[in-house]
């Protein structure tokens, strides 16, 4: 109860600090895994070209309540929405920046990436069925490695979060039996294990437990300086998590193979891409109430996309690929039109 | 007091305004102040009533999907959209029974010791730093526990706590498995050390309203200390000291921040208390923002409801209880 009041609080106080703001500015609402670089975005974007953005990084669920109820020009969600959902909205959906999620571990005489693991796994150990970490699955993953008989402490996040869906939507890729018992959703019914608020819970976390296993955004292993593991992908390669191995799964995915581009990332082919890529999702109207407020801010997202890539890498996110970007804005121009049919972007 | 009024420096004015006039002023203002006072009183009964709507309209689709079962189903599935309460119900009350178990004793020595026994130049220290820790916002306990707290406990307290108990036979279950330094246990100390300021200096004020009187008779009689804190303080002080458990109590069942960072966040049920688990408050706190769906969001709210009325009980069984208790002193 606590919480929503803090919330609400929050909200007046944002809408209250926000009230004399140029009438050109932006709102949006949704997701927090995008936040950094959307502030970052909007605080170039502004200085370039004076418009603003009031981006309130509520959650994907209350992103997409808002734009439902037409409070905001665009919601933003880390997890995408099916076809029929959008069209019974009447909303377009396209992707804006992408992030990689990595395996963290601790474990003494582990360096970052000295450890590899995969899918299957990975599954085995969150489900519960592998549970020390000499267990020979792993072994016979990492023959040289050193590893104790210990007991694996897994570390996942109590919180909804589009990390725990795009997660869980790989290990339900990859094992058929995490798929039956538990599934995937931004929280998911956990069969072990302890929860913690936040990439930064679960760093945390991962950091004080010896034994410990979890997964966070890729910035978050970095900055906490984190063991994360190397990952084994669909094209049976190892590979390290990088930006190129996250841009390597974007430009392998078939985007134009779910409506909306509603494609999750994991488990991609090609020989370079790390498993756990995840991408967030702008939502906004097919046939906005106000054309131009969604003009506007469909030119931040253009802008974005062709001036924020370094800016996005900076704060370890992944720029959309060229060849993406380029069908997105076909997409915008085809499916987002003002009253009288006239595209709006 | 209108006459004293009166008589005193509006004598003057008052001789030359007609009496009733005055007198007629004076009427109203203390009717308008009832009014007012009246209206604050209301206000309370309407937003506590508007409360409980809101939480049973919002409760109601999760109510009518998962009936009585939604009390004791232990599942909380938002895949399957298949949730059950009693998981976050049994953290709720483990966590403020453990809190109550140490803040209760451990507050109440600490009140008798500043009333009765502590030398006067240690009085103010003491009393300032309980009143200190009441001032701390939740979120710095959390923090604290998190970092500080949890990782000391998982290195020092619980393998000790696993092996002393480890022989016996129901205890080794109570305290078992892998030290993570998180969890229920973890949780129950990091709230007893936010109650412990309610219930200290609630006890110490209602300790030093006892009569001197009372006191210096018992010690007349040849009463220990302990004995005049026993027979003559507590029994003394009995409601207030109760007003000061329930106020705990009802902070560490509504504890939100601190406890989402230690508990673990899981939502199941252990035998253990060392084991993570989850509150009704931390389910709310971490679900809420990414809540998909009508029937989760509603069985979050449905979550909320329980809890208000887990508070509720709590108050009618310490109203139950004062009223038994002065019943019986009355006889």
């Amino acid at each position: 109860m606590k919480h929503w009041t803090a919330v609400a609080a929050a909200g007046f106080i944002a809408a209250a600090a926000h009230l004399p703001a140029n009438a050109a500015d932006i709102s949006g609402a949704g997701a927090t895994f995008p936040y950094p670089i959307y502030a970052k975005w909007a605080d170039a974007y502004k200085k370039e070209t004076g418009n603003g953005l009031n981006y309130q990084s509520i959650g994907s669920g209350g992103g997409i309540k808002q734009i439902t109820n037409k409070t905001v020009t665009f919601g933003a969600s880390d997890a995408p929405l099916k076809g029929e959902e959008l069209d019974k909205i009447g909303l377009a959906q396209f992707p804006a920046v992408m992030g990689g999620i990595v395996p963290v571990v601790n474990l003494d005489g582990i360096k970052p990436g000295e450890l590899t693991i995969d899918g299957p796994t990975l599954a085995k150990i969150f489900l519960g069925d592998i549970k020390k970490w000499d267990d020979p699955a792993i072994k016979q993953l990492n023959p040289s490695a050193k590893l104790p008989s210990q007991a694996i402490a897994v570390v996942h996040r109590s919180d909804g979060s589009g990390t725990t869906y795009n997660f869980a939507y790989y290990l339900a890729d990859v094992s058929a039996d995490w798929k039956s018992k538990v599934g995937v959703n931004t929280s998911v019914q956990w069969p072990m294990g302890i929860g913690a608020k936040g990439n930064e819970g679960v760093a945390q976390n991962v950091g004080n437990t010896k034994g410990s296993v979890g997964y966070v955004e890729y910035a978050y292993a970095l900055q906490n300086k984190l063991t994360f593991t190397k990952m084994i992908n669909k094209a049976g390669k190892t590979v390290t998590p990088t930006s190129e191995a996250f841009q390597a799964a974007a430009a392998n995915a078939d985007w134009k193979s779910q409506p909306g581009y509603g494609v999750i990332l994991a488990n991609q082919a090609g020989e370079k891409s790390w498993p756990m890529t995840a991408a967030t999702w702008i939502l906004v109207y097919k046939h906005p109430a106000d054309p131009a407020a969604t003009a506007e801010a469909l030119k931040f997202f253009a802008w974005a996309y062709k001036n924020g890539g370094k800016m996005a890498e900076s704060l370890d996110y992944v720029p959309m690929p060229a060849n993406v970007v380029a069908d997105i804005e076909k997409y915008w121009k085809a499916e987002i039109k003002d009253a009288s049919g006239k595209p709006v972007f | 007091m209108v006459d004293v009024a009166l008589q005193g420096g509006t004598v003057q004015v008052a001789v030359q305004m007609d009496r009733a006039k005055v007198l007629q002023r004076l009427r109203l203002g203390d009717a308008a102040f009832r009014q007012v006072t009246r209206a604050a009183a209301i206000a309370v009964l309407v937003i506590l009533g508007g409360i409980i709507v809101s939480l049973l309209l919002g409760a109601w689709p999760a109510l009518r999907t998962f009936g009585i079962g939604f009390l004791y189903e232990e599942s909380w599935n938002p895949v399957t959209e298949k949730f059950g309460a009693i998981a976050p119900i049994y953290g709720t009350v483990v966590t403020s029974l453990i809190a109550m178990l140490i803040a209760v004793p451990v507050g109440l020595f600490i009140a008798l010791f500043l009333t009765e026994l502590c030398p006067m130049w240690l009085r103010r220290p003491i009393g300032i730093a309980i009143e200190l820790l009441a001032g701390i916002p939740s979120i710095i306990y959390g923090i604290w526990g998190l970092f500080v707290f949890a990782p000391f406990l998982q290195q020092y307290v619980q393998p000790f706590l696993i092996d002393m108990f480890g022989p016996i036979p129901i205890l080794s279950d109570l305290f078992a498995g892998p030290p993570y330094g998180i969890g229920i246990l973890t949780a129950g100390l990091i709230l007893a050390i936010m109650v412990l300021p309610f219930i200290t200096s609630i006890s110490r004020d209602v300790f030093e309203a006892v009569p001197p009187v009372l006191k210096e008779a018992a010690y007349g009689l040849g009463c220990t200390t302990w004995e005049v804190a026993r027979f003559v303080v507590l029994p003394y002080a009995r409601v207030g000291v109760i007003g000061g458990v329930m106020l705990g109590l009802g902070r560490a069942l509504g504890e939100t921040m601190a406890v989402t960072f230690v508990i673990g966040n899981a939502h199941r049920i252990s035998g253990s208390i060392m084991a993570p688990g989850t509150t009704i408050s931390a389910t709310i706190a971490n679900e809420f923002t990414e809540a998909v769906g009508d029937l989760y969001t509603s069985a979050l709210v449905a979550l909320g409801l329980i809890l208000f009325v887990i508070t509720f009980i709590v108050l009618a069984l310490a109203r139950l209880m004062l009223m038994r208790l002065n019943a019986r002193i009355g006889t």
